[in-house]
Order: C-alpha cells, then structure tokens, then sequence
C-alpha cells in the first residue's frame, strides 16, 4: 500500500484531458466530413450473367432479398465489406449481393471477373498474417500482438510486440522472428521459430526496489498453426528465451502461448 | 548454462537444414507452379473469339475498417463511477468475426474508506486516472434490421466481445480480461452508433487481500468505415 497523500485537495479534471477530447472530436468531425468527397468516384461495373443477380438488404446471409437484377443489365460495384458487394443498378435501386453471385458476373468487355476468396490454399500462400497470443511467460501473464509477412510458403518474418504482467514485476518486449513451415500445406502445419529482440523490465515498487532494465533476448521455438475458417487460424507456440543480462548469469524464461491470427 | 546453448545451435542447425528444401524458393527464385493447362472441354467445336484473361480482383474501395470514439461511465469497484471516453478501431474480418482494439481513460473517486476517514488517502491523485487499453475478438450474434416510420430502415447489429489487455490503475498495470456485448445501429452504410456494454476484470490487491474486481462500462460511441 502506498503512503497516504498529504494533499486533501480532491482531484479536479485536468485541462489535459480536454484536450484529448477535443482532439477525438475534431478528428472524427473530420473524417465525417470529408468521407462524401469519395462519392463523385467511378465504380467499377459489371453485367450480369446469370439469370439474375439477388440484391439483398444488408451484408450477411439472413438478410432479405429485396430485388432482383435481370440478366444483360449493368450494375456499379460501390463498395466491398468482408465477402459482401454493395451494388447499384442502373434505375438506381442499391443492395448487398454476395462474392458467390458476384464471380458470375461479366466485365463490360464480356471477360470474367474474379473476385479473391480465403481458404485453405491461402493459408498456404497468404502474403501477410497478424494475429494476438496470450499465455504464460515464465509465471507472468504476456499478451502478444504480431504481424508477418512471408518471403514464401515455407519461410516468413515477423514482429512481435508484448506486453508483460507479472506479480514483482512488468515489462514490454518487441522481437523479430523467422518462421519456417516444413509443411505449409498441411492444415495443421507445425513450424520452427529463431528471434531476437529486446526486453524492458520495471520491477514494481511497492515489492521489490529495483531499477528498471532494457536487456537483449534470443530465443528458439516450436508451435503450430491450424486453419480454422474462412481468414482464420488458431496458433500455439512454444519459446525458449535468453536474455543476455548485464549481471552474471544470463536469464531463462520459457513461454507458452496460444491465440488467434488472420491473414490477408 | 552450456548445454542450453547446444540445444539453441542444434534446433538453428535443424531448422537450416529443413530449410534447404525450401530456399531455393526464398526470395520467389525458384520453379513456379505451372500454369494449369488450358482445358478444352472435348465436345467443343467452335473456338469462341473471346479471350479468357487471368484477371485480378478489380480495384473495388473496401470498407472492412471501423474507427471511432466513445464516451460513457465507468464504474471502478470501491472508486465509484465516473465519466469515461477513448477510442475504437475494429476490423472486420467476415461478415460474423471482427477483431477490435480499444483505448479507454477514467478517473476514480474516493472509496467508502477514504470518505470516512476524512483525510486518509489511499492512492495518490495521480494513480486515480485509470487508463486501460484491449484487444478483442467480436462476433456479430444477431444481425438485423430495425424500422423508423414506415419508409425507413437501418442496418443492426447485436455483438459479443470477449478479449485481453491491461489497465493501468492505483500505480500498477494488470492483466485485464474483459467481456461484452454491444448494439451497432448503421446510421448509413459507412456510419455506425454503438452502444456498449463491458466488465473489465483484474486483480488488485490495494485493500489488504488480493481479489479480483468487476469494473462495469456502459459507453455510446460512433464510429465510420473506411
């Protein structure tokens, strides 16, 4: 417990934070502002091929289908939300239609077009992947936040960023890994990790009377990524680090995480 | 100390050597995958003029990104409630799952204790500003629509979220879960009101024993997706 404070003053609201607010305000003001400015742009468009192309009322499969667009008529494509099309045809009549009906549509130069989809072939060969992880790092709770980018199917690169909460103490850590996938293909594909990074540590004080440190870390690991759906993949890992301490002895702490990335 | 160093250079070796197979593919070098042959279904006899062209996915604007403010009361268990504001992003990863990151600011009143003891104080001015931040996963639960009068309609949304992060409150950061849900109402198809409901959770232990304590936010906010 800290010592009472002699000040018996009650806290007022500081300007700072009016500020902050002020700042917010102003920021989403002009975002609102000038989001209709996108509205003059050109669509792209398309003809539709099949019998009919089905409008519906909102981006999901439980919404209503409210009108249907002939086949040989021509529809702007306005926007794309996950794997729904915002539409609007040429009476002006606008709705959601879905990828599956949108990849059988036709340029106005009568040439497909093709519409990207995830699945399990871009699990494979997705360029980039983020995801968040937590777990135990050698008794203390870490959270992780990490993005990737793979060089190929087999080996890729990444940044990790962690906070670290413990019971004496709590730190951050940002490190760059190499990852290589054996079997990049396989839907649960295991993987080799090598990384180096660095370690900040704040001892808390009402515990222990420490000084703050920044050391560097190396660690190995294995873990393995499962395709779950759609963008989605679960992972868990296991590291082994050393941080390279000024003292002595160097550290070892070992960390086990599990968590969920998606890749696009 | 020694034999943990012959582990790390024996799984770098390992790894090197499982590698092999695939470097030749490292920097996009090696053989790419052949072209799928071009399939002419066997009945046909006239070659259609058009020509098939590998295209790819045309420049359509994507609005899977959502970014906002909040304003609302929190309530710190044993601090009382006050005024809480922050900020919201979230990306929307299929039409059921978004991934969501949220920062947040409050400060904390007086406990029971320190109003009745007068001029006792338990944490110091400085330490009351909690200020918390969470990383979340969100999955629309129940889409909808709602009706205004007879000629107008509005996208809805019902959301769970569940997530971690860390809050820093009484001198301390701690390891916060944190658990929602919340209504999205689209104002338009590229703006949204949200109202949100949420219990941080963590351990504190500035009353004598550890415990772990509910700390209830209700917030309105308003986001746009770009």
């Amino acid at each position: 417990m800290s010592e009472p404070s002699i000040t018996t003053i009650p806290s007022t609201p500081q300007p700072i934070s009016r500020i902050w607010l002020a700042c917010l305000v102003a920021t989403v003001l002009q975002i609102l502002l000038t989001a209709p400015a996108h509205a003059a742009d050109e669509y792209f468009s398309v003809t539709v091929a099949d019998p009919y192309l089905e409008m519906r009322t909102g981006p999901g499969r439980g919404y209503p289908i409210f009108t249907v667009v002939d086949r040989g008529e021509t529809v702007d494509v306005i926007m794309q939300r996950t794997q729904w099309y915002q539409v609007r045809a040429a009476d002006g009549r606008e709705g959601w239609v879905e990828r599956a009906q949108m990849e059988l549509t036709l340029r106005p130069d009568d040439s497909a077009v093709s519409f990207d989809k995830a699945g399990l072939d871009d699990f494979t060969h997705s360029k980039w992947e983020a995801g968040l992880l937590t777990g135990d790092f050698g008794g203390a709770n870490i959270i992780s936040l990490y993005g990737g980018y793979s060089l190929n199917p087999y080996v890729s690169v990444e940044v990790w960023g962690s906070q670290i909460l413990g019971n004496f103490s709590n730190g951050w850590m940002a490190s760059i890994n190499v990852v290589h996938e054996a079997f990049p293909e396989w839907r649960v594909s295991p993987f080799f990790t090598l990384g180096a990074g660095i370690i900040h540590t704040r001892p808390k004080t009402t515990i222990i009377q420490g000084q703050d440190r920044t050391d560097q870390v190396g660690h190995v690991g294995v873990g393995v990524r499962v395709y779950a759906t759609r963008r989605f993949l679960l992972r868990a890992e296991y590291k082994s680090y050393v941080v390279f301490t000024s003292r002595d002895e160097n550290e070892e702490v070992e960390e086990w995480k599990v968590g969920f990335a998606f890749f696009f | 100390m020694e034999s943990r160093f012959r582990v790390l250079f024996l799984i770098v070796a390992i790894i090197s050597l499982s590698g092999c197979a695939a470097t030749k593919n490292l920097f996009g070098f090696g053989q790419e995958e052949a072209p799928p042959p071009s399939a002419e279904p066997p009945g046909q006899v006239i070659d259609p003029k058009v020509e098939r062209r590998e295209i790819n996915e045309p420049a359509i604007d994507r609005e899977d990104f959502e970014v906002g403010a909040f304003v609302g009361i929190m309530s710190i268990e044993d601090f009382g409630s006050n005024v809480v504001y922050g900020a919201r992003i979230a990306y929307h990863i299929t039409e059921g799952f978004f991934v969501e990151g949220i920062v947040g600011q409050t400060d904390a009143g007086l406990t029971s204790f320190e109003v009745l003891s007068g001029g006792a104080r338990l944490i110091t001015d400085s330490e009351r500003r909690l200020t918390y931040y969470n990383l979340n996963l969100g999955y629309n639960i129940l889409p909808g629509e709602v009706f205004i009068g007879e000629g107008r309609a509005y996208n809805t949304n019902l959301y769970l979220i569940a997530g971690l992060g860390s809050t820093r409150f009484a001198g301390d950061d701690r390891f916060t879960v944190n658990v929602g849900a919340g209504y999205r109402f689209l104002l338009t198809d590229s703006i949204a009101l949200h109202l949100d409901f949420r219990d941080h959770l963590f351990d504190i232990d500035l009353l004598g024993e550890e415990k772990t304590v509910h700390n209830l936010e209700s917030h309105f906010g308003i986001t746009v997706f770009f």
